[in-house]
């Protein structure tokens, strides 16, 4: 058997992501964006769909679009326009989206992903610049469905993907350089809770050697990586055992229901989609000179590709560190800064990728998040590498430095966590300890070395966890060998 | 063209209209006496010719990202259906 | 008496004393409650006008404002946002509808110290060339109650022509400013487009749609226009940089060197004689004040009126889809669910004539048909433009007949539509490329009806033609003839 998990069948995704910019207001309005707001409150005649309103584009939105496609290798249509959108449905209040169908922004780009099978291109079929329609709540207490337009008419990038993923890591893969590449240009939160980063899994399976693709569905509604994860196994596999018990796969939009762990088809509307795009007459259309490509061009970061090997070749990191540091762009600034101010990029790279990452994925976070002063992160490191304190002790500073921003120089002093280098008070712990333990003492004099670990606990315990283990170690053997 | 029944049937879905029957009848013979009309288009080549969609020749036209104030909650639901909580309301949509 | 002076002598009239903007406001609202209950060219009257006339008699005592409009009573189609009347497109689907917003006209008319005396009648959502779509009812034509007076301003056009109001504002989506000011015998300017901001302007057909002037004549128009035309930060489509200045071309009678092309294929068949007649005879006015007149053969004619209703029911179908009886206007008393109150509210809150677009428009944007249909059109659209710049590139104006006939009788337009729309062959071009035109009385059929001729320029060219009609109409008085009115029973 070949073919996914041995099934003899394979796999082909492609992805819809759906990604809120974070201009201050809505694309095509003066209204704000802020999330959380009380219902309809940041909304005007425009965004609700008033008689007689018209359109007017933000040009923040178009820059970071244009960003956007630079950063994924896109070609960016310099003449372009937007389209109207025509179906009926409560969150829509003009009842079309202002999107583009016929001259899209970006086309034709790609992104790198890293595979078990090595490096990996994902094509990107194109980008679209559209509005986010209304919020609608059926939770209401008199079985009414209620209408917020707060977040209609926040500015949307649609990034289409081609069916090049063959597996929920590709996917996964695809959606964390994604998500870093748009952290990176600071266009986007990105946060798939609040509804900021959005996919649509479009998913088909076909038997090995098929040349044709098999029938898709279109799975919505996934709100972490997890779930998406989750969701497209479940596609795979309810696809392939139907196939294999003689049904067929109807094309269909599906939701993801990570509670339970099921997939579900939706209600499908019998009227085919006829969306009856045509061109928005109420915009201008667009014209991007070369001069304003460069310029936009010119405001695009070092992406995580490019810091990745030159944190390899500059810090000699591993591929591996490099990769986790740059994953996130808070992060590899934090660790750009710390190094910067004189910690030892090795040490740095460990702190952050074992301890911070760690600490951030207990508490369900994400790097963005992350408040504390890169300058208490070198500190503490300097502190490391001076012997003042051991790497226990630092671990554990760490953890306070991240909660609270402490300033680890001043907290070590005041805790008096500095090592023991006392020669003589270190001699005399090492003294009773050995005094108080005979029967390791003889044990590993009788040829049981581990028992010599069991010495050294029990005096790093005795110090307070402050002396250095190595000397602790040396010094016990020059006792006792 | 001549169209038939089911296209005026389709037509008014998605429009979002509801013929009775005679209305229907009426629809499809005056649709198709303007239709039969427009083919009149057809006669004229157009191959090479752009489409103008606008008409102005104005581009470019762009609003800074600077946000004002929304409008008043009322003055957005002062024509509505029904409201509760701030929202519109409707019936309940089963998605 | 102050009904049928036009605007300019009403403002003289303020300044020289012997009048006041609240005299003059409650002259019209009396002229109004005396005939509107015969021609029925107001959907709503604006309670506050008296009131607010008196607001604007302090501020020209204060020295305040000054300008053209200054106290000057303006009636406005019913398709321009208000915040203090409704607006309902004359559509059972926008009853009792109060919009949050002013359009941007109708704030630069307050702030030019016009005063708003109401909402005129209008064919439903400017879908007509009568004015009997309305929802509210048929306007009468002033000059004969058993004509209709056109649109789809009818109701704009038979209150200047009524003596209800001196001025007004329309809306010309192919032709609907023109037409019924022909048929009424008054002066109207269809603006290039962009000139004027269309935010508030209830959308028909966004890229046809322009609001324009309606008066007894071309100054007043003028005037109006240049208060209302100019960029609007709220309008993509508006042009940036624009401001008319009409001083020159209203002072100016010399025609010569100016070469008018007149398209004789616009003449014969299918028009009226009388008025060929009377666009030819204006011609010769014309001619004598020093224009060149060239006849033409103007191509592409037939073709305007199929591509103009593809391309504005195709966005009509679009624009009209947010009246679904949730967030404004008609809201049904029962449905069982929320499709059942999308379809009950736009079945019963449309007409026939809106439905019948909107399924048009629909279908000419739908799939299979949405490249033989409206893609196609625009091409057209294209190639009609193509004409028209080669034409300008020879004549500073066309002259051209409105309408090929003078106002039909009530109740004879509605049961044919294809004939209805090809009465719009004449005025639609202007619409599908974007051009200016004035509309202007240049006679009378013998059966005492108005006939209209219009004058299409290149973009932006407001300032030559009003300079063409002010010229022709120093010299003729077909602008200051008035209907003797019927008094309501």
């Amino acid at each position: 058997m070949s073919g996914y998990k041995n099934t003899g069948y394979e796999v082909v995704i492609g992805l819809e992501v759906h990604v809120e910019l974070n201009t201050a207001t809505k694309i095509f309005c003066n209204c704000s964006t802020e999330f959380g707001a009380a219902p309809n409150t940041h909304v005007c005649p425009v965004c609700s769909g008033m008689p007689g309103v018209l359109p007017v584009l933000n040009k923040g939105v178009l820059q970071r679009a244009v960003a956007v496609g630079l950063a994924t290798n896109c070609t960016i249509t310099q003449k372009c326009k937007f389209d109207r959108k025509n179906y009926f449905y409560p969150d829509l209040p003009k009842a079309f989206q202002t999107s583009q169908l016929y001259l899209p922004i970006c086309r034709n780009g790609y992104l790198e992903i890293a595979t078990a099978e090595g490096a990996k291109k994902v094509r990107i079929h194109e980008i679209h610049m559209e509005e986010d329609a209304g919020k609608l709540n059926h939770e209401a207490q008199s079985g009414s469905t209620l209408i917020d337009f707060n977040r209609c008419g926040v500015p949307l990038l649609e990034i289409v993907s081609e069916p090049d993923m063959t597996c929920a890591d590709d996917v996964l893969a695809y959606l964390e350089k994604l998500k870093s590449t748009l952290e990176y240009l600071n266009v986007s939160d990105c946060k798939m809770q609040e509804g900021s980063m959005r996919a649509d899994v479009n998913l088909s399976v076909r038997r090995v050697g098929d040349a044709e693709l098999g029938t898709r569905t279109e799975t919505k509604n996934m709100n972490s990586f997890k779930a998406i994860a989750r969701a497209i196994e479940y596609e795979i596999f309810r696809q392939i055992e139907l196939l294999e018990d003689g049904g067929q796969v109807l094309q269909e939009t599906r939701r993801w229901d990570d509670e339970r762990g099921v997939g579900y088809a939706m209600r499908s509307k019998e009227n085919a989609h006829d969306y009856r795009y045509f061109p928005e007459p109420d915009l201008a259309p667009i014209n991007i000179s070369d001069e304003w490509l460069e310029e936009i061009r010119g405001t695009i970061p070092e992406l995580p590709d490019q810091k990745q090997a030159r944190y390899v070749a500059d810090y000699k990191l591993s591929d591996y560190d490099a990769a986790q540091l740059t994953r996130y762009r808070k992060l590899a600034e934090i660790f750009e800064s710390a190094v910067q101010l004189g910690a030892a990029p090795k040490e740095a790279a460990n702190l952050l990728i074992g301890d911070c990452l760690r600490l951030l994925n207990a508490e369900g976070k994400e790097a963005a998040d992350l408040t504390f002063e890169p300058k208490n992160l070198a500190e503490l490191l300097k502190l490391v590498a001076a012997g003042t304190i051991n790497k226990t002790t630092a671990k554990a500073v760490f953890e306070l430095i991240y909660a609270d921003n402490i300033d680890p120089v001043a907290y070590v002093k005041e805790n008096g966590l500095e090592m023991v280098s006392d020669d003589g008070a270190l001699d005399a712990m090492i003294d009773e300890v050995i005094a108080a333990n005979p029967k390791s003492v003889a044990d590993y004099q009788g040829g049981k070395k581990a028992a010599l670990g069991f010495l050294v606990g029990q005096i790093m315990k005795a110090s307070k966890g402050k002396a250095d283990a190595g000397k602790v170690n040396a010094k016990l053997r020059e006792k006792l060998d | 063209m001549e169209i038939d029944r089911k296209m005026v049937e389709y037509v008014a879905e998605l429009s979002k209209l509801r013929l009775t029957e005679p209305e229907k009848e009426l629809m499809q013979q005056d649709l198709s006496k303007v239709l039969q009309y427009m083919d009149i288009l057809n006669s004229l080549p157009t191959n090479e010719v752009e489409p103008l969609t606008h008409v102005s020749g104005v581009e470019n036209v762009f609003r800074e990202d600077v946000a004002q104030p929304s409008f008043a909650r009322e003055k957005i639901l002062q024509n509505a259906l029904a409201a509760e909580e701030g929202c519109f309301k409707v019936p309940q949509t089963v998605e | 008496m102050i009904q049928y002076e036009t605007a300019a002598a009403l403002r003289q009239a303020c300044i020289d004393g012997q009048t006041t903007a609240q005299a003059q406001t409650e002259a019209y609202l009396a002229q109004i409650a005396k005939y509107d209950g015969v021609y029925h060219c107001y959907n709503t009257l604006n309670e506050k006008a008296a009131e607010q006339a008196a607001a604007v008699d302090a501020k020209l005592a204060a020295g305040e404002i000054a300008g053209p409009l200054a106290g000057v009573p303006v009636a406005i189609k019913d398709n321009l946002a208000t915040q203090e009347m409704t607006t309902t497109c004359s559509s059972k689907i926008l009853e009792g509808f109060i919009s949050p917003y002013d359009a941007t006209v109708v704030q630069k008319l307050q702030a030019a110290g016009a005063i708003i005396l109401g909402k005129t009648n209008m064919d439903e959502f400017a879908m007509g060339s009568t004015t009997e779509t309305s929802y509210t009812g048929a306007t009468k034509n002033p000059w004969n109650a058993g004509h209709v007076p056109g649109g789809s301003s009818g109701g704009s056009a038979a209150a200047v022509a009524a003596g209800e109001a001196p001025l007004a504002l329309g809306s010309d989506t192919g032709g609907s400013i023109r037409q019924p000011c022909a048929y009424c015998g008054l002066t109207g300017i269809k603006p290039t487009y962009g000139a004027v901001s269309r935010y508030g302007l209830l959308a028909y057909g966004s890229s046809l749609d322009q609001i324009g002037p309606m008066a007894y004549t071309v100054e007043d128009c003028a005037n109006l226009l240049q208060v209302i035309a100019g960029y609007d930060e709220k309008d993509s489509t508006s042009t940036q940089g624009l401001s008319f200045d009409f001083t020159n071309a209203l002072q100016n009678d010399d025609l010569r060197g100016k070469k008018l092309g007149l398209p004789k294929n616009y003449l014969g068949e299918g028009l009226d004689p009388e008025i060929e007649q009377a666009v030819r005879a204006a011609c010769e006015q014309l001619a004598a004040l020093g224009a060149e007149i060239v006849e033409f053969e103007m191509p592409m004619i037939e073709y305007a009126v199929p591509a103009y209703y593809i391309i504005a029911c195709a966005e009509a179908s679009s624009n009209l889809s947010r009246y679904d009886g949730i967030k404004y206007g008609y809201h049904p008393e029962s449905f069982a669910d929320l499709e059942d109150l999308y379809l009950t509210a736009r079945s019963q809150g449309f007409g026939p004539e809106v439905k019948r677009r909107i399924m048009l428009g629909t279908f000419a944007l739908s799939s299979g048909y949405y490249d033989a249909y409206y893609q196609k059109a625009l091409k057209v659209r294209a190639l009609i433009k193509q004409k028209f710049d080669k034409a300008f590139a020879e004549y500073d104006a066309i002259v051209s007949p409105v309408a090929p006939t003078t106002a039909p009788k009530l109740n004879e337009s509605l049961s044919d539509p294809l004939a209805m729309y090809l009465s719009d062959i004449y005025t639609v071009s202007v619409n599908l490329v974007g051009i200016p035109a004035v509309s202007l009385p240049c006679g009378f059929s013998a059966a005492g009806l108005p006939i209209g001729m219009q004058l299409l320029g290149r973009n932006f060219a407001e300032e030559g033609l009003v300079n063409l009609a002010q010229a022709y109409q120093m010299h003729t008085d077909w602008h200051a003839k008035r209907p003797v009115l019927k008094e309501a029973e």
